[in-house]
């Protein structure tokens, strides 16, 4: 479905308010809210996957290699795949560094 | 062509959803609506229908499980009444803006306190402005012609809108009457499969009910305000393709001899043939009395009730219900408002009438009619008989 | 900082080392969803999107997680979902249910099962949605309910629920100087769902993911209505730090605060283990401001409680049967 300008008129409201776009709320970046963002070191990490399951935001994806990154546009900073990762390959640095 | 029995009203009710096909009925029984709910059971557990019938464990339920249904793309009927009607307040606006055409059949009935089972419209009456149609049977025959129009009015891609149908608690569901039922045909003809707008299905994703940001929460409700207006054009479209099919005449205004009336009675509901006979008693001692009959309360029709006053000198308005602290009654403070603009316009007067089941008779419509004829009441607004 | 520093090892335990990298990275629940930072139910809906799969229906109470996931005209979820009102997610369901039952009977939708699955917050799950839900599950519809429970009424501001714990600090049972938080305890849900003789009724935590998804999918399975109560941690409202999420629904386990178990056929079982010596509640309560004001004695309060609660469910757990092993005695 095409993109509608914003804010909509009464005349272009979907009916009750529907929404038709499945996940669309991807248009809005959450990673503007973020003060610190996790950086990987691959060297330590074991490719376990830990970061990404718990990540709150779904934004840790696996690479070609099978390491994991977080997208910046969404990652929040909330630190906790930094917290669990098992060998301590993810740390959290300030976003200004 | 269809056969006519005499039948039950509550009854009757059933019978003409069970016409319509449903696919899910969701009652929770209250008096006097209960033979409704009992109905729609016997029909689903007899087969008669294919069917699920919900048994829910209360009135906001009902409505909240009836609308889970809807939106799966289902037919779905509902029944209340009273405190059940207000149980389901919470519901009912959103059900009109997720524009789901649940039909709603409700046995108007009292709203507490002194908590009390008979009739008036205390109970539809805070629901006006919830964006649902609102239609109102005078009787049995009305109330299985409405209920099957009230689907296809609701269910018509330009309405996609709830609709109750009233009917006068007991007064009605509790009577048995003659009725002309259409054949199951006939009815298929009238009212095609549903097909909505969009369903909750993984083959198509969709959200609803979802959140609006005050920069988009106005443009809603323009957008629904504008749906239920809009909606009288395919109400009345639909009534005159019943009229050319069965035969029986429905407008958003019925008029009975107002051609040349001076006093006209405005009525809803039940009371309506009562107020009948008052005005030909009246005709034959020289009254030039009339009567006005509103069939469509939501959305409300202005246009019509603007024709339909032409010449009369003074109405006299009856509600059944209170406004409390307010205009008088809601039916009667709608008139007003509609005629404001007007240059010419009749002299108004409200009488609070029937309520909680107080016997209403020709003679007292006659009394109501003398002495409206004065064009003013002593008081704004009238509780009719009240002692004291 | 690498907080992981401070946190070392016990993290892998009862945990499959490479299991997470297995399980399917299909997201049903997208990003750009305003939940807070290290929300402990965005990521619990987000791994029961996962294990629920494509033909699901949602039907979400009102609350956090429809605030954050259907801002119009955006939404963050891609499987079909509704939202109503607070108390009725459970009715909601259980129409959609009925609804798709029928339309698949008559031949109006495509003949495969599509589940109906309802989820709500504490306070739409255990206060006001209890009537709902109870009459739901009563009803024996074919459908999953999910609570996620993060022990208050965080989207209106922190106010107590049924579902807040004993003494937690919240905006309407504050630590005052007289009374000194929420006075009553927590009341168990979880229980309240077997007495509705369900056939499957579980306990679970994002923070054993794999543990969480094998109930969830579980509870798809099941032809029949099922009830899972999860507890979410809440960063904003706990105040606890962000990073914490996940270590504090260990803790609530390690502890036996919040045990994980499941009730098939009215048979206990518990899922995750939990250390032979567990853990002090102290542990849990005090990375937590909710808890900040706790005097020894009353955290001392709290611990004769759990470990009563604990063994409680000990007996359950040791000593129950199922409605299917009981039939068998008797035809003996």
């Amino acid at each position: 479905m095409s993109e509608k300008k914003w804010p909509e008129t009464w005349q272009e409201v979907n009916p009750g308010c529907m929404v038709f776009r499945p996940g669309s709320a991807a248009a809005y970046h959450t990673g503007s809210w973020r003060a610190m963002r996790p950086i990987w070191d691959n060297v330590k990490c074991i490719k376990c996957g830990v970061c990404y399951i718990y990540c709150p935001e779904g934004c840790v994806t696996e690479d070609a290699d099978g390491f994991f990154e977080a997208n910046l546009d969404y990652c929040k900073g909330c630190g906790i795949c930094a917290h669990e990762c098992w060998p301590g390959a993810i740390k959290m640095v300030n976003e200004e560094d | 062509m269809g056969k006519r029995v005499g039948m039950e009203v509550a009854i009757a009710a059933a019978e003409a959803a069970a016409l319509c096909k449903f696919d899910v009925a969701s009652v929770y029984p209250i008096t006097p609506q209960s033979h409704v709910a009992e109905h729609l059971a016997d029909i689903v557990n007899d087969g008669r229908v294919d069917a699920s019938f919900i048994t829910v464990e209360s009135e906001h339920s009902a409505l909240s499980s009836a609308m889970g249904a809807s939106a799966t793309g289902a037919r779905v009927v509902t029944a209340t009444s009273s405190q059940g009607l207000l149980y389901m307040g919470e519901v009912m606006p959103i059900t009109s803006s997720m524009r789901l055409p649940i039909v709603m059949l409700i046995a108007n009935r009292a709203i507490s306190g002194p908590i009390n089972i008979w009739n008036d419209h205390s109970d539809i009456m805070p629901m006006r402005d919830t964006g649902w149609i609102s239609f109102f049977a005078e009787n049995g025959q009305e109330v299985v012609d409405m209920t099957i129009q009230a689907f296809r009015v609701g269910e018509d891609r330009r309405v996609m809108l709830p609709v109750n149908v009233n009917m006068d608690g007991f007064q009605l569901p509790h009577m048995v009457e003659p009725i002309f039922f259409p054949d199951q045909e006939e009815v298929d003809r009238f009212l095609p499969e549903y097909v909505p707008y969009a369903t909750l299905h993984p083959d198509r994703p969709v959200s609803m009910g979802t959140l609006g940001m005050p920069e988009i929460y106005a443009e809603a409700q323009k957008a629904k305000d504008v749906a239920v207006v809009n909606s009288i054009k395919v109400v009345k479209e639909v009534w005159k393709e019943w009229e050319k099919l069965f035969g029986r005449k429905y407008e958003p205004i019925q008029s009975y001899r107002t051609r040349d009336a001076d006093v006209a009675l405005v009525t809803m509901g039940s009371m309506g043939e009562t107020a009948e006979i008052a005005v030909d008693a009246l005709r034959k001692q020289g009254v030039k009395a009339g009567l006005l009959k509103i069939k469509l309360w939501r959305p409300f029709p202005f246009a019509e009730l603007k024709k339909a006053v032409k010449g009369i000198r003074v109405l006299a308005v009856t509600d059944r219900a209170c406004s409390f602290g307010g205009p008088g009654g809601p039916v009667c403070s709608e008139i007003r408002s509609a005629l404001y603009e007007e240059s010419v316009r009749p002299a108004i007067v409200n009488y609070l009438i029937g309520l909680g089941g107080r016997d209403v008779q020709a003679e007292d419509f006659m009394e109501m009619v003398r002495r409206a004829a004065k064009g003013k009441l002593s008081e704004p607004y009238e509780f009719y008989g009240v002692r004291g | 900082m690498n907080t992981a520093m401070n946190h070392p090892k016990s993290i892998i335990e009862n945990f499959d080392l490479y299991a997470p990298k297995l399980v399917s990275k299909e997201e049903f629940f997208s990003p750009g969803h305003r939940a807070c930072q290290g929300c402990g139910e965005a990521l619990a809906i987000r791994l029961m999107c996962k294990a629920l799969g494509k033909d699901t229906v949602i039907t979400n109470a009102t609350g956090c997680m429809e605030v954050i996931s259907s801002l119009y005209p955006t939404t963050a979820w891609t499987l079909p979902w509704i939202h109503v009102a607070f108390p009725n997610a459970a009715a909601v369901g259980s129409g959609v249910e009925a609804g798709l039952t029928a339309l698949r009977r008559k031949g109006k939708i495509a003949d495969r099962r599509v589940k109906s699955v309802a989820i709500g917050g504490d306070g739409g799950t255990m206060d006001i949605g209890f009537q709902a839900l109870s009459g739901a599950m009563e009803r024996g519809h074919d459908m999953l309910y999910v609570c996620f429970d993060n022990e208050a009424y965080m989207n209106t501001g922190i106010q107590r629920s049924s579902g807040t714990p004993f003494l937690a600090s919240t905006s309407t049972a504050p630590a005052g100087k007289k009374i000194p938080g929420n006075q009553v305890w927590k009341k168990n849900m979880a229980e309240i769902m077997v007495a509705h003789n369900l056939p499957y009724v579980a306990t679970a935590s994002p923070s054993y993911p794999l543990d969480f998804m094998k109930k969830v999918k579980k509870a798809r399975r099941i032809k029949g209505p099922s009830y899972i109560h999860c507890l979410v941690t809440c960063p904003t409202g706990w105040r606890s730090a962000s990073e914490t999420c996940i270590k504090l629904g260990r803790l609530s386990l390690e502890t036996g605060i919040f045990p994980l178990y499941e009730v098939e056929d009215g048979k206990y079982r518990l899922t995750v283990e939990v250390p032979e010596k567990r853990r002090p509640v102290q542990d849990y309560v005090k990375g937590q401001g909710r808890f900040r004001h706790l005097t020894p004695d009353q955290i001392q309060v709290i611990q004769e409680r759990v470990d009563i609660e604990w063994e409680t469910l000990m007996i359950k757990v040791n000593c129950s049967k199922s409605r299917e092993e009981l039939r068998a005695v008797r035809e003996k």
